[in-house]
């Protein structure tokens, strides 16, 4: 009949595979299988983020300071807003998702392909929005230093107030030029050169009375250690070596570097399965438009399809909270 | 029952909405607990984590059973299967959490009280 219900001539016979104890289909089943192993790849790296939180658990970066932007409102302080927006966007488009499984129950093919439009463009709103904090994070904010020990050193004024490297920094003439594929040898370039130099940085941080050392050590109270003028000094000169400006897989202007890459990681991980899930969401829908389901007299596929989409919400949930959250 | 053949249905609808709510305001909760950051809950510590945390992580466990139960239709699934996917994950994560947590907390401890120093 169709490629979906499989007629095996066993039906009703206990023994020959064509009853269904569990009451659902072969195509529900595999995608309970799917689900409940891609759960526990998930869990295995907030597990993982966790372990690593925990072994830098006095010195963890504060989220609601790492993911403080907001679009049109530049240079406000508004942590987590983005991210409820993004949760409240996933979780709308579950919403309609659910609603298009509804309406297929009811075989309402137009109902189906308004709601599976909605969640399309729930799926591809919510991956710009991670693109976006994708960048905000990789540019950075206000840069910082790096130790000797491959920690940090930010800026702050004498109220607390972070400040940027641009606003610490003596230019100064400088000798050193970036390494084009021109003046080598074997034609290879160097690395970008930061825009400050650590000699800027420390010859500025000397001149201004007014900016302190910030470092990494949570306080009692869940805030970083700023550091007195003196000691602040003291550090500068004994440790910082290099300027980092943003966040890459190896260097991160806000903590330890194992933060910037589970970041990459696991939300890229989870845009993976939203970009998925809209690819997938895309094909079902168009199947839809054509009438497949209609002519096969279930819309079971747009409820398998569903089980996923609502699948990719719930691990958005739980990173949410260990990330942004707890 | 969501698995039979498609044509004695009522609407869920109104049941999809109330969810939506629920989960909405669950967040909501959450958002705003994570930017007040109320002091006694900061302060008050339950089995060596923040009180604040331990309510962030139980909201999220309501919204993941709302969205399991209600979206993905487990309430309306046969006990065997239900079971079979509920428990798999929680057993098999719960161990997963406990076995990892504990030695981050040791290499935390071994960093901390060792001859070694870490920041230099």
């Amino acid at each position: 009949m169709d490629a979906t219900v499989v007629r095996t001539g066993t039906e009703g016979k206990s023994w020959g595979g064509g009853n269904e104890p569990l009451k659902a289909s072969y195509g529900k089943m595999m995608m309970w299988f799917f689900i409940v192993s891609d759960a526990l790849t998930f869990s295995g790296f907030l597990a993982a983020y966790g372990f690593s939180r925990f072994k830098f658990i006095d010195s963890w970066p504060i989220a609601d300071e790492v993911f403080n932007h907001f679009p049109f409102l530049h240079g406000v302080d508004a942590p987590m807003y983005y991210v409820a927006l993004m949760t409240f966007i996933l979780i709308f488009s579950s919403v309609t998702m659910v609603l298009a499984v509804d309406a297929g129950h009811q075989m309402k093919k137009g109902k189906v392909i308004f709601y599976m439009f909605l969640t399309i463009i729930g799926g591809l709103i919510f991956l710009g929005s991670q693109a976006w904090e994708w960048k905000n994070f990789i540019t950075g904010t206000y840069g910082a230093v790096s130790t000797k020990g491959g920690n940090i050193l930010q800026f702050v004024d004498n109220e607390g107030h972070r400040v940027a490297l641009a606003d610490v920094a003596q230019v100064m003439p400088t000798e050193r030029v970036p390494h084009t594929r021109e003046s080598g040898i074997w034609f290879e370039e160097g690395a970008a050169l930061p825009t400050y130099t650590i000699e800027e940085i420390k010859a500025g941080f000397a001149a201004n009375e007014n900016i302190l050392v910030r470092t990494q050590a949570l306080t009692e109270e869940g805030e970083k250690t700023i550091l007195s003028r003196q000691e602040s000094l003291k550090k500068l000169d004994a440790e910082a070596v290099g300027v980092i400006e943003g966040a890459n897989l190896t260097q991160n202007e806000y903590g330890p570097p194992l933060f910037a890459d589970f970041f990459f990681f696991i939300t890229g991980f989870h845009g993976f399965h939203v970009f998925s899930g809209v690819l997938i969401n895309i094909i079902i829908f168009f199947n839809v438009v054509i009438g497949t389901y209609e002519r096969r007299g279930s819309y079971e596929m747009v409820e398998k399809v569903g089980l996923y989409w609502h699948f990719v919400d719930l691990v958005w949930v739980f990173v949410f909270t260990f990330f942004y959250l707890v | 029952m969501a698995h039979e053949t498609a044509h004695h249905h009522e609407s869920n609808t109104k049941r999809i909405w109330i969810v939506f709510a629920i989960l909405s305001v669950l967040t909501i909760v959450e958002v705003i607990l994570g930017i007040v950051k109320p002091g006694f809950l900061v302060h008050t510590d339950l089995f060596s984590m923040k009180l604040l945390n331990w309510i962030f992580i139980i909201l999220t466990i309501f919204k993941a059973y709302y969205i399991a139960w209600a979206f993905m239709h487990l309430e309306g699934e046969k006990k065997g299967l239900r079971r079979a996917i509920v428990w798999t994950g929680v057993f098999l994560i719960s161990y997963l959490i406990f076995i990892l947590l504990t030695e981050g907390d040791y290499v935390y401890e071994v960093f901390k009280s060792n001859h070694v120093a870490w920041d230099f």
